[in-house]
């Protein structure tokens, strides 16, 4: 409730705030949304964080080419219906001329037909391949695509000679965005499906599923979800003593799964932005500047570990700021800009978008960790 | 693996989860029975108590059976100051009015848990390790062993409590017929507090028990409360072993439901039997229609 408040009350300060500089356009008005409360709120709050906190420091900087940037930022609640409404608001009210979030699918779903007829730039933050596939003349966005975690498995599958999984996914949106990618992409890898199941996103015990995996010829178990159902998948696998190698989706690549899965983490593999393993990487990896600059920062404003999700925002912001730099003021040359995008290393991965490619990542933007020690380790 | 092998190990689980369900259930019961009332609120004092213990052990940094002392003891607090400010003031206590109340003070609960404690979910240690332990081909985890212990020891005090001291049979002498409890010089309202002092504990136990299994966080409680709820409609209210049963059947139904048919229907499950019992045998599956309830 506070936060809704403040949230509220940060909306009408910016509201009020916009109105007075209304006449001058010395700032550069950038609407955002993100489910800061609800059940995606592990998403929308690090994206809001990320966010603001970026804002801040290109305008401490003196902002682009002189102009400041202005963060108009509404919380969708996870809400579809909320999102259109304040994307309709950022768009006719606050006259933003772009909008970074929303944190979900099915909010950037609904919000992209308005994107679409208003002729406002949206960089999505959510994950799903729907998004930018077919490619949308407004809409960009910034999460890696589902699919590419799931080749990045499979690629790891076919390595260790293992053709029979399981697969164990939640059931919301995006465990059956992870399943359809799963299934689809399986017979292309030569891999067969031999357990599908599924379970609901509060459940407590999966012993169930995992006793009936047990069960069958499968040889690898594939769960995809976010915590806590992950964490508990872990336990139980570990309670049951099945001894077949466990592999995570990249919904669970922060330092909380470790936290909560404790010692059943162990050797769990999970395809996961660069960010959490940053201080590992080479130092010929191009992100590395960037993702090692962000996790201090963030550590610094909110004194928690900055994730991928915050990274999401941060990356939709520097794509902004590239298009402005680049000349562009009008919603119309900005998406044109944005479009120009080329090798910005970025929080998800380098970013190179074009006419036919809006989602603009390639598989290199997932690394393979396993959990060794209570710790990340870069799989070779 | 042999499908025995597997049913086998349906039923350890369900039988694990179901020990969880009752002593929620339990909670339910004891408050219905002395007040009339279906405390709604019942899943967020379990839930309350394994986010206090989190808080007496991560922040306070004290171990853990004094951090899980204390939690009992601070969710029996809370249970009581919900009791004070809620169902105490009320000047028609009308069942509807009552219902309102509890699903009222389980979302204040919540969002307040949410505000301090924030939306993460925390993970308590498991009480004695947790290296499986084989039992014939199913396998369980010394914190199912510790579920079933503090269960067994919960539910028997509880027993003992309302067959043989003043202050159990006075309880169950409101439940009977409140009215004539009044006028034979029972206290009542001290009653009704005493339900919920007992309830809370009971939930806070269940709450922290099951925490280092399943995890906890603010939102815990809705689901874990309405099955314990479920639980106690199966046994048909009762404090004692209906609810038991109640819970146990409830966690072995879901849990083969889960493994032979379909994980989906898991919960759909626990809500079926619900409805057919409240519309078949709404005086619960073991009892006859007429029998004394504590």
């Amino acid at each position: 409730m506070r936060r809704i408040l403040l949230t509220l009350a940060t909306a009408s300060v910016c509201i009020f705030a916009a109105s007075i500089s209304f006449a001058s356009s010395a700032t550069i008005k950038i609407g955002a949304l993100f489910s800061v409360t609800g059940p995606p709120s592990f998403l929308g709050e690090p994206e809001r964080n990320s966010a603001k906190m970026v804002v801040d420091e290109i305008n401490a900087k003196g902002g682009i080419k002189g102009k400041k940037l202005e963060l108009v930022v509404y919380d969708t609640g996870g809400d579809a219906t909320k999102a259109v409404q304040a994307a309709n608001r950022l768009i006719k009210e606050d006259k933003v001329v772009a909008i970074i979030g929303p944190s979900t699918t099915g909010e950037s779903m609904a919000v992209i037909p308005v994107a679409e007829k208003e002729g406002i730039p949206l960089v999505s933050c959510a994950a799903g391949s729907k998004i930018t596939d077919p490619v949308k003349k407004w809409v960009f966005k910034t999460a890696q695509n589902d699919g590419l975690a799931v080749a990045k498995i499979f690629e790891h599958l076919n390595k260790k000679k293992i053709s029979k999984i399981a697969i164990l996914t939640v059931s919301d949106g995006f465990g059956a965005s992870g399943r359809e990618q799963l299934k689809s992409n399986a017979a292309k890898y030569g891999i067969q499906i031999v357990v599908d199941d599924t379970y609901g996103p509060k459940d407590t015990d999966m012993t169930s599923q995992i006793t009936k995996i047990r069960g069958s010829q499968a040889q690898a178990v594939i769960c995809w979800g976010t915590n806590p159902g992950p964490a508990v998948i872990a336990k139980n696998v570990k309670q049951l003593g099945v001894k077949l190698p466990l592999y995570m989706s990249h919904g669970v690549s922060s330092k909380k799964f470790i936290e909560l899965a404790g010692d059943a983490s162990e050797g769990i593999i999970i395809p996961s932005g660069r960010v959490i393993v940053a201080d590992v990487l080479p130092s010929s990896d191009k992100q590395k500047k960037n993702l090692i600059a962000f996790v201090k920062d963030y550590q610094n404003h909110y004194k928690a570990e900055g994730d991928h999700f915050g990274g999401h925002a941060w990356d939709a912001i520097m794509l902004l700021k590239g298009a402005i730099e680049r000349g562009a003021e009008t919603p119309a040359a900005i998406r044109d800009q944005l479009e120009k995008t080329s090798g910005l290393a970025g929080i998800g991965g380098i970013f190179t978008y074009s006419a036919t490619d809006h989602a603009g990542l390639g598989k290199d933007a997932f690394v393979l960790v396993e959990i060794k020690n209570k710790d990340w380790s870069l799989v070779k | 693996m042999e499908l025995s092998d597997q049913i086998a190990q349906y039923l350890v689980s369900g039988l694990s989860t179901g020990a969880i369900y009752a002593l929620i259930g339990i909670g339910f019961a004891i408050i219905y029975n002395s007040t009339e009332i279906i405390n709604f609120a019942q899943g967020e004092l379990v839930m309350l108590g394994g986010m206090f213990t989190i808080f007496y052990l991560n922040t306070l940094h004290l171990p853990l059976p004094l951090a899980i002392l204390l939690a009992v003891a601070s969710t029996t607090a809370a249970g009581l100051i919900f009791e004070r400010l809620t169902i105490r003031p009320l000047k028609s206590p009308t069942p509807l009015a009552l219902i309102i109340i509890t699903i009222g003070g389980s979302i204040l609960i919540r969002g307040i848990t949410m505000m301090i404690g924030g939306k993460d979910t925390h993970a308590l240690p498991a009480f004695s390790g947790s290296e499986p332990i084989l039992i014939g081909s199913a396998t369980i985890l010394p914190q199912h062993l510790w579920i079933f212990a503090l269960t067994a020891v919960a539910i028997t005090l509880n027993k003992l409590f309302f067959q043989y001291t003043i202050t159990g049979k006075a309880m169950r002498a409101c439940a009977v017929n409140r009215r004539a409890a009044g006028l034979v010089g029972i206290d009542v309202k001290k009653m009704v507090f005493f339900s919920f002092a007992i309830s809370s504990s009971l939930g806070a136990l269940a709450g922290i028990i099951v925490a280092p299994l399943t995890m906890t966080s603010y939102d815990v409680g809705i689901m874990l409360g309405l099955k314990g709820f479920c639980a106690a409609i199966i046994g048909g209210l009762s404090g004692g072993v209906g609810t038991v049963l109640g819970g146990l059947l409830l966690g072995v139904l879901e849990s083969l439901g889960a493994g032979l048919i379909s994980s989906g229907y898991k919960d759909a499950i626990a809500f079926i039997i619900l409805l057919l019992i409240l519309f078949l045998r709404p005086q619960g599956l073991f009892t006859k229609a007429q029998t004394e309830r504590v």
